[in-house]
């Protein structure tokens, strides 16, 4: 191996490759969001006076924070049911068989690749006034007015819920085939029961795709503009929202950008406790 | 006794856990079936089950041409992001695929952070740097605009591809003779090609369905389909956008269908 001729590594390729897309991303990713920053850190709607304004406006609203609270709420709910369903549909694929894996997999896949207005749609379909469920239980005498399922925290939550699953469930099939399977076995031959062997060995090991799972489906599901807006209707604001109208219906581009930057602080804060809690549980999986 | 009290235990175990998991899977599915079945209702209302069967909405969707005019500007600009984030990604993953240097690591968080970024504060902030360059909101802008959101997938399926390519085959190739761009061409494209389709694939989903990029950088005259359609729906429950969203979901899934077979999607995506 010393006696190799230094050539170049044919293996890998230059570096340089990147500098298009860097160059790209540069140009319109990195430029427009330092930009938002900039105008952000202006009083005025001109942009001509710096100031905090905007921020403070923010701050010291009420209404402001409860919009922001309520999506961070919101992200928080919809992960943890994605994690408790989610997490069966995985260890469910590593029982199966192949053909059976692939039909999960196009299946949790399908919401992935479907357009997001017509699964949105769907679930006004299903929670309206007249919808399935409410059809389905006046029907059997159950209820005698229509219960309001649209329009509700309840309905946002199980149609992003729906939506986002996909984002779960990969990583978390992928974290599961990575577990020797010989683990379980062991487990259970020394007398542990399903349960336990479940809660002590498979959720810890299978930790970092947890993990992965959840920063992808909080952040999509505080950023879903169009099923927070359908199915949340007119009463229920998030943060796309509010955002959008303080852009486009009110023109206030100062203050739109700052509920950008505090929008996009939030998520950040939430991604690196999750990359920290992964990176945590990394060593506690090898230890 | 032992025993029998383990496996009543391992049996309920499994009968929650398999439970848990049929019902998730029948959430997932439900609505699309939902919608397709109420897309060929004979009734004016999206009630479930329809009164009666027909192709009627399907066929008023023939002649809806504010929809046709969407959905081919959203098929135009979905194709040349598409077009232009396999340029851009493919050589930004074979660059940063292999290489143990910090500024690579850097650089791979950077061409994924439109992945967990709000994408309608990009939209925003581009935007305003478009009307401050004094460059117009038009086609050219959506495209940009798309390209940042959907170039992330490509950058992923190429590296996943790219790391299952074993280090040997391109040294033998060299070995033997062949130039790096030979090398590339023959030995590497195609052995990377299903990453790279898979990448562009979901890259054409997403840019076909983007609305909160296209809500900022389109202009009056080019109306995107997902946007239409969400304006629809915000008016009124119309049965012509069942029907629409009856032919989107049955070509989505003749794509998925097709690109199993092509790329082995399933997979690629769990791997």
């Amino acid at each position: 191996m010393g006696a190799a001729p230094a050539s170049r590594d044919v293996t890998s390729y230059g570096m340089g490759l990147a500098a298009p897309l860097a160059l790209f991303f540069l140009l319109f990713f990195v430029a427009p969001l330092l930009q938002l920053f900039w105008l952000s850190l202006h009083n005025d709607t001109a942009g001509l006076h710096w100031g905090l304004g905007q921020y403070l406006h923010f701050l010291a609203d009420p209404f402001s924070l409860s919009v922001l609270g309520s999506t961070l709420l919101l992200g928080a709910e919809v992960t943890a049911v994605c994690l408790v369903l989610g997490f069966p549909i995985a260890w469910l694929y590593q029982r199966v068989g192949p053909r059976l894996q692939t039909i999960i997999i196009l299946i949790v896949l399908l919401p992935l690749l479907t357009s997001v207005v017509v699964r949105t749609f769907a679930w006004i379909v299903i929670l309206g006034r007249q919808g399935i469920i409410n059809a389905t239980l006046q029907s059997l005498g159950i209820i005698d007015t229509p219960l309001k399922l649209l329009y509700t925290q309840f309905g946002v939550v199980i149609a992003l819920a729906q939506v986002q699953m996909p984002l779960m469930t990969l990583p978390l099939i992928t974290a599961l085939g990575r577990i020797d399977p010989n683990l379980d076995d062991a487990s259970c031959s020394l007398g542990a029961g399903s349960w336990r062997t479940f809660f002590r060995v498979v959720l810890p090991l299978s930790l970092p795709g947890v993990i992965a799972g959840c920063t992808l489906t909080y952040a999509a599901a505080i950023t879903a503009f169009i099923t927070q807006s359908l199915v949340g209707g007119g009463q229920m604001l998030f943060m796309p929202m509010y955002l959008y109208q303080q852009a486009s219906t009110l023109q206030n581009w100062p203050f739109a950008s700052a509920i950008s930057i505090i929008f996009l602080l939030a998520v950040l804060a939430v991604v690196s406790v999750f990359t920290t809690l992964g990176r945590l549980s990394r060593g506690y999986g090898g230890a | 006794m032992a025993g029998r009290k383990r496996t009543l235990e391992a049996f309920s175990f499994e009968l929650v856990m398999t439970l848990v998991a049929i019902i998730a899977l029948i959430l997932i599915i439900a609505p699309s079936l939902v919608v397709l079945i109420v897309s060929f209702t004979s009734g004016f209302s999206l009630k479930f089950p329809p009164p009666g069967y027909s192709l009627r909405w399907y066929a008023e969707l023939w002649d809806a041409w504010q929809l046709h005019f969407a959905a081919k500007n959203s098929l135009i600009v979905a194709l040349w992001a598409t077009g232009l984030s396999v340029v851009l990604g493919v050589a930004a993953a074979l660059a940063i695929s292999r290489s143990q240097k910090l500024s690579a690591r850097l650089l791979d968080s950077l061409f994924m952070s439109p992945l967990v970024l709000p994408a309608l504060a990009f939209g925003l902030a581009a935007l305003m740097l478009f009307s401050l360059v004094g460059l117009p909101v038009s086609p050219l802008t959506l495209v940009i605009g798309h390209t940042v959101v959907c170039v992330p997938y490509v950058v992923r399926n190429t590296v996943a591809a790219l790391a299952q390519l074993e280090p040997t085959l391109l040294e033998s190739s060299a070995v033997l003779g062949a130039s790096r761009l030979y090398t590339f061409r023959r030995i590497v494209l195609p052995l990377i090609r299903p990453g790279i389709i898979a990448g562009a694939f979901i890259a054409f989903m997403s840019s076909f369905d983007n609305v909160p990029v296209s809500l900022f950088l389109r202009d009056a005259a080019t109306d995107m389909l997902p946007i239409r359609m969400w304006q629809d729906l915000e008016g009124k429950l119309d049965v012509t956008i069942a029907a629409l969203s009856g032919v989107l979901i049955i070509a989505t899934v003749a794509m998925v269908a097709v690109m199993e077979r092509v790329t082995g999607l399933s997979r690629r995506l769990t791997n």
